[in-house]
């Protein structure tokens, strides 16, 4: 394993964080010790398919995980090995130091941004609102900060649209607000979730280089949650493959693609149909289906699936997870080959 | 690629889960909520009364006598110097001579076994079965003396046999009229949602009007107009009919929201596109998958019709002496006088609050089984 | 030879206004749309939301009456039906030629029937007997590779993918001519994904199935189909076979719609050229060329007039009055 070199800040260092859901067929393990760090300036990109735990580790880092589920053990350091260090996982979710990092030092991005904007508002008074919040402005001076704040989204006349509600606005227009809310309390760190999955493919473009963009500008960390590998392609400097609650792969970009480690990142890829296809053209597949993450299987969670599973080991010992900071697979197959190659 | 490698390895879960229909599956989820299986339980026990009210009952809940007016509840003594004999005492009735009330001191010298499966009046069980066993009464009791559990109102009559008959009355009557609700409602609500357009926005109005209607002085008009003429049987009908009028209209919307939002559903669609008719498309796409909505409907809809005929009876708009229903027991315990010296008359109230709470935990927990995500 | 020809098909909405309900304007939904489906072709008909493709396969299903345009289908060889204009009683009969694969497959499966049921429903409703029906069924599971119990389970049982196979066996089971195949994939897991996709292709070779295949990702469309149809505002802007579009659009939409889509390959990051703007109102589409707003090659006639669909060359149309001159950039 490589070390990924170090030449940015890390702002959030995911520990061993697990979420469990009590349910009623039983404890459904949502989260399975996940680490990982996120740099200053970077986009880490989290991808994998649904009940991968991508949205719950994302819900997880802000504190949003309702009942019955919980975080049963982890710990989320924002500033680690500062002075300022706080782990968010010890926090109480609606302490006033929660609330100022939600919102504030971590905004949100969401798939469907009415999720975040109400109907009954405009969308000067919602942005105006997210403003003060989270810093001690006048009434006057947070009105410019908003509409700052659409012209930095790429809002036309941001001094006209303030006034709509977000029911006039188009869904591309929309999502350019959401972007604005989770903006405006200035964050060090976004979490981007499916942010362009409900809309068309060329409001897709234009958001994610509005991401880039303001990512550059403000030196942000970037955490973009999606299930296309085209969108990570585009974004991500580094890559987290999840699988059944775990990160079974972590490495940059263009490892991901050109030697990905784990034989689900392979069979991953191998499955997105390709704009660059030939006509007709077949993909791999994986058998099956992801399970049910109440149904978790034993040993590796992959192994059911696994083309390339190694019996017993496999199905009995659970690989170890890949230590943060560094890239390689969660993979016994993947560590022999290691081991042959050191 | 080989086909073999193609096919996936189908998961399928366990068998039980995989073969259970809706209606297991809405049974499973529904077990879960503790308060409205037991609530299922208190419901189920109060139709048991209602079915052997008159086996239940001690003595006739239609005696009348005057010399035991106002008898406080009394108690079973189980055991005497014999052992386990359960008895009551007899009762000595004397004036007091200042307010020239009724006041009975129970007499320990005379003692009433209180037996199983005792004789008394004579009554149709189910309606066809001529006997007069009762599950329990007194033996060697004079006439008039009987045991009197909860007591007798100003009539002299057991209260404890009339709250068994009320039961029934008022259990059945809210049947009836929630049975009448459904017809109407899913008829109404289903030509509303089924075929749109003019009719629907017709029978909308109509259950706005309906609804826009004060309830209390409707029914007391309808109620005032039953001919005082008719028999206990006929104004028992007409009651029902009067409390159902307005309780469709809930379970017609409720029908009415289901059918527009079902013909939109996929599989619908995908019925219709197959060339189904109209009639299967209702009967074995459409209905099934709403029946648990408007079970739940209605078992939250019943309720309000005990409680409608409640009302109506205790304002004497509803059914009429001789006719015993909770409405009619409460009316003995309208007056404020009475009720001080009799405050046991107020224990009616007991088995109406307990149904009505019973009623709403089943539907509200029926509901969620029935649809976990809605 | 076609199987079905769709000729300047039109549905328009009036939005009505006011106490008496008067027409004030009208969404033009699909406004004259004209495309064939050869036998044993897929054609897919791509656009982005609200460009009128899934109004358009309604229309074709007869799930939405039609303003104007004739639907040509061949129910017969050689022998045209107009469903256009045929009323709803004679739709019913001629409903068995056409199927449609759904996009949920969670909502497309009645939750209260068996698997073999929901299978054996189109056969039932056309009066197939019950042994045939069995074993007609037993034919359809194997096919959409589904193992021959999952008759007897209910769709609860099973994952997105294999209902979806299910939804896929219901519609083959009276051998459709036609089958419209609405976002098939697109409510799909990325592994699972792959498998329908492969599915449908098999399909596509074993029992040469011809369909509208409607979608908004370009990426599954390349995979699946032979021709597709680019649509924008209830109009389509260019018809061509699914190499030859992809490699070099006619339309500048066309070159916008594949420079968006983000390949799954890192060394071509950026230098993309972004279409600006929104999708443009179809209640309200701007005069001459719905794209013009957007277009970066626009002169002053795509402001005032609106360009038609005209034959390029072999298979291809395109409807920009700069086709010619434009040398628009694809994807290799």
């Amino acid at each position: 394993m490589r070390q990924i070199p170090m030449v940015d800040r890390v702002a959030l260092a995911i520990r061993d964080l697990a979420v469990q859901f009590e349910s009623e067929q039983g404890i459904v393990r949502a989260l399975d010790g996940v680490s990982f760090d996120l740099h200053a300036g970077r986009t880490l990109g989290v991808v994998g398919e649904s009940g991968c735990g991508k949205s719950v580790t994302a819900r997880s880092i802000l504190r949003l995980v309702d009942r019955p589920g919980r975080i049963t053990a982890g710990r989320m350091l924002l500033d680690p090995a500062t002075p300022d260090e706080i782990d968010l996982a010890a926090l109480d979710p609606e302490s006033r130091k929660m609330r100022d990092v939600r919102g504030g030092r971590i905004g949100l991005i969401f798939q469907e941004p009415m999720t975040a904007l109400s109907v009954h508002y405009t969308v000067g008074n919602q942005i105006i609102e997210a403003v003060r919040q989270h810093s001690d402005i006048s009434a006057a001076e947070a009105r410019n900060r908003a509409i700052e704040l659409l012209r930095e989204v790429g809002i036309p006349r941001p001094e006209t649209r303030i006034e709509s509600y977000p029911f006039e606005l188009s869904g591309g227009l929309r999502q350019r607000v959401g972007i604005a809310m989770a903006l405006a309390g200035d964050p060090e760190i976004v979490i981007a979730d499916e942010p362009t999955t409900a809309l068309d493919v060329t409001t897709q473009a234009q958001i994610l280089s509005l991401l880039q963009r303001l990512q550059q500008e403000k030196n942000i960390a970037l955490m973009l949650i999606t299930h296309d590998m085209g969108v990570i392609a585009e974004m991500a400097d580094d890559v987290a493959v999840m699988y059944l609650g775990r990160v079974v792969e972590f490495a940059p970009v263009h490892e991901i693609f050109a030697t990905p480690r784990h034989p689900y990142t392979r069979a991953l890829l191998r499955a997105v149909p390709s704009i660059l296809a030939t006509p007709r053209q077949r993909l791999s597949t994986i058998g099956g289906a992801v399970p049910h993450p109440g149904s978790r299987p034993s040993g590796c969670p992959f192994h059911p699936r696994c083309p390339e599973q190694l019996g017993a080991l496999c199905s009995e010992q659970v690989p170890k997870p890949v230590p943060a900071g560094r890239s390689g697979a969660s993979c016994f197959k993947a560590e022999r080959e290691h081991e042959a190659v050191a | 690629m080989s086909a073999a490698a193609l096919a996936p390895p189908i998961s399928v879960a366990e068998d039980r889960y995989a073969q259970a229909t809706q209606l297991q599956l809405t049974w499973w989820r529904f077990r879960r909520h503790k308060l409205a299986v037991i609530s299922l339980f208190v419901i189920a026990l109060f139709y048991g009364v209602a079915i052997f009210a008159d086996f239940l009952a001690a003595s006739d809940p239609h005696a009348t006598d005057a010399r035991r007016s106002f008898i406080p509840p009394q108690g079973i003594h189980l055991f005497d110097a014999n052992g386990f004999n359960p008895h009551v005492y007899g009762l000595r009735g004397a004036r007091n001579p200042r307010t020239f009330q009724l006041a009975y001191t129970p007499d320990p010298t005379r003692k009433l076994p209180v037996r199983m499966f005792t004789r008394g009046y004579a009554y149709d069980l189910f309606g066809f079965i001529e006997t007069d066993i009762h599950l329990f009464g007194v033996e060697g009791g004079r006439p008039g003396e009987s045991i009197f559990l909860l007591g007798t109102d100003q009539l002299g009559r057991d209260l404890y046999s009339r709250m068994m008959v009320a039961t029934r009355v008022s259990l059945f009557i809210g049947l009836a009229g929630v049975t009448l609700s459904l017809f109407l409602g899913v008829l109404l609500g289903g030509i509303s949602g089924l075929y749109g357009g003019w009719v629907d926005m017709f029978i909308q109005r109509v259950i706005e009007l309906l609804r826009s209607v004060p309830t209390i002085p409707l029914w007391m008009g309808l109620a005032a107009a039953l001919p005082r003429t008719w028999s206990v049987l006929q104004v028992y009908f007409a009651i029902t009919v009067i409390i159902s009028l307005i309780g469709w209209t809930d379970l017609a919307r409720v029908v009415r929201g289901r059918f527009l939002a079902l013909r939109e559903e996929d599989f619908v669609i995908a019925a219709e596109l197959s060339g189904a008719s109209q009639g299967r498309i209702i009967f074995r796409h459409m209905l099934p998958s709403f029946a648990s909505h408007v079970i739940a409907a209605t078992s939250l809809a019943l309720p309000a019709m005990i409680i409608s005929e409640t009302s109506l009876s205790f304002l004497g708009l509803g059914l009429r002496p001789p006719a015993v229903s909770w409405g009619i027991l409460l009316q003995d315990a309208q007056n404020i006088q009475v009720l001080s010296g009799a405050p046991w008359l107020l224990s009616a109230a007991v088995p109406v609050t307990l149904v009505i709470l019973a009623f709403n935990f089943f539907g509200d927990g029926l509901r969620d089984a029935a649809d976990p995500y809605g | 030879m076609n199987l079905l020809e769709v000729q300047d098909l039109k549905k328009h909405y009036p939005i009505r206004a006011g106490l008496l309900q008067r027409e004030v304007g009208r969404v033009r939904a699909v406004d004259g749309v004209s495309f064939h489906i050869a036998k044993g072709e897929t054609l897919a008909l791509v656009g982005e939301s609200g460009c009128g493709k899934t109004t358009v396969s309604r229309c074709i299903l007869r799930a939405l009456t039609v303003t104007s345009g004739a639907i040509r289908f061949a129910a017969k060889e050689g022998e045209f039906v107009d469903l256009a204009t045929l009323p709803k009683r004679q739709v019913r009969p001629l409903r068995r030629h056409i199927q449609m694969i759904f996009q949920d497959p969670y909502a497309s499966l009645n939750p209260r029937m068996l698997v073999g049921d929901i299978i054996a429903e189109p056969l039932k409703v056309n009066g197939v007997p019950a042994a045939e029906r069995r074993d007609r069924v037993t034919e359809l599971l194997e096919l959409v590779q589904m193992p021959p119990g999952a008759r007897s389970r209910f769709p609860h049982a099973f994952s997105g993918g294999q209902r979806q196979r299910v939804g896929i066996a219901r519609a083959l089971a009276l051998n459709p001519k036609l089958v419209v195949a609405d976002e098939p994939v697109s409510a799909l897991d990325v592994s699972v994904q792959a498998q329908i996709i492969n599915l449908l292709l098999d399909l596509q070779d074993r029992l040469g199935l011809s369909m509208l295949f409607v979608a908004h990702d370009l990426s599954v469309v390349r995979h699946v189909s032979d021709r597709v149809a680019v649509m924008y505002v209830g109009r389509i802007v260019e018809v061509a076979p699914t190499d030859a579009l992809y490699r070099a659009p006619l339309h500048p939409y066309t070159e916008a719609l594949l420079a968006a889509v983000p390949a799954p390959d890192p060394a071509r990051r950026g230098h993309r050229r972004i279409a600006q703007g929104d999708v443009a109102d179809p209640a309200n589409p701007p005069p001459g060329c719905a794209f013009h707003p957007r277009c970066p090659y626009a002169i002053d006639r795509c402001r005032v007039d609106r360009p038609e669909l005209t034959p390029v060359s072999d298979g291809r149309w395109v409807s920009c009055h700069r086709a010619e001159e434009l040398d628009l950039a694809g994807v290799r």
